[in-house]
């Protein structure tokens, strides 16, 4: 059960939480998704909210609902990509952020992402493990 | 729920100033305020318990009153069961008032709120009384459940749990249910809305997930930072 950050929209965790499984292919394509009943108890949130963040992603067209059946992943090849490219967006923007916040341009940024994988420190920061 | 221009006057204290507000039906409303901000007063007046000095409280389209309270269950903050009774008593006794008190349902919240129906009123530690509350409350089909302080003074594992209990039992869409608390930080994900109460005014309202993302915080710190 993921930990939610009271600080952003609860709704909006659980489509990122969804998208995720997504992703990792925990759900797949045509599956179908927990009950909102179910959710709201396995997340202990409000039904309205799981409401909220399957119409959000219904919208977006990651979900759909079948009438009287429940919702289900979209079919749809392309999705996944998508999915996959906006979390790639979010993690690249979340890496600028930071480091900007070390007062590091975006070039300054990406010198140390290349210095990085020349020195081998690419693999989860192995290099540094071994020392 | 409705309140058009609400006042509440204790002798010369202002208790409510004038407060409007709506509630839609159907969501779980959190009411935050301090102490003396109004909370319980509120839930008195919707409850039908009390009368404004002026103004009016509405619930579902009528004035709070006689004839609203069979679509009103009302929770007081102290504890009002019967220290003779057992469990199992209490349960009966409170359907002899409550005719939308449904038995089964109530068996099965005692259950999951790991009381006994054996169990005499007055063994029950705080956590545990405050579960047989809710678990009373939470039985009756009424469409308004207004719940005064529900998680104030009991441990940890019985917040816990009223928590799941509340989250479980709500009927999206058809059951209101206000809850006053300063256990704000825990509860905050199983509210729709919150109304913040101070010196019986309104100051702040909306969706929570709403306040979330406009002031990119949590309810507990909006809390924190309008009370401090």
């Amino acid at each position: 059960m993921p930990q939610f950050d009271p600080a952003i929209p609860i709704y909006r965790q659980i489509m990122d939480e969804i998208s995720g499984q997504i992703i990792s292919g925990k759900l797949k394509a045509g599956g179908q998704l927990p009950s909102v009943r179910e959710l709201a108890q396995t997340f202990q949130v409000n039904p309205n909210t799981i409401a909220r963040a399957y119409r959000e992603l219904e919208r977006e067209g990651i979900v759909f609902t079948r009438r009287g059946q429940g919702t289900f992943v979209s079919e749809e090849e392309g999705i996944f990509v998508t999915l996959k490219r906006e979390r790639a967006e979010a993690i690249i923007a979340s890496f600028f952020r930071e480091m900007s916040s070390l007062g590091f341009s975006r070039q300054e940024s990406l010198a140390w992402a290349q210095e990085s994988i020349n020195r081998g420190g690419d693999k989860n920061g192995a290099r540094i493990g071994r020392q | 729920m409705v309140a058009n221009n609400l006042i509440k006057k204790y002798g010369h204290t202002l208790a409510l100033c004038g407060l409007n507000l709506e509630i839609p039906k159907g969501k779980i409303v959190a009411l935050l305020g301090p102490n003396g901000s109004g909370k319980s007063t509120l839930l008195k007046l919707f409850a039908g318990l009390i009368h404004p000095t002026a103004g009016e409280a509405l619930v579902l389209g009528e004035r709070a009153g006689v004839k609203t309270k069979s679509k009103v269950a009302y929770v007081p903050e102290f504890n009002h069961l019967y220290r003779w009774q057992t469990v199992e008593e209490a349960t009966r006794f409170a359907m002899k008032f409550f005719s939308d008190l449904d038995y089964e349902l109530a068996q099965k919240l005692i259950e999951e709120m790991q009381l006994e129906p054996e169990q005499k009123i007055g063994s029950l530690s705080k956590g545990m009384h405050a579960r047989l509350k809710l678990a009373l409350a939470l039985a009756r089909t009424a469409p308004v459940l207004l719940l005064d302080e529900p998680l104030s003074g009991i441990d940890p594992q019985s917040r816990r749990k009223i928590l799941t209990a509340l989250v479980d039992t709500y009927r999206p869409g058809e059951q209101t249910i206000i809850l006053s608390t300063h256990q704000v930080l825990e509860s905050e994900a199983t509210f729709d809305q919150v109304l913040f109460l101070q010196e019986g005014e309104l100051v702040l309202w909306g969706e929570a997930d709403e306040l979330r993302r406009e002031h990119n915080s949590s309810i507990e710190d909006l809390f924190t930072e309008i009370y401090q």
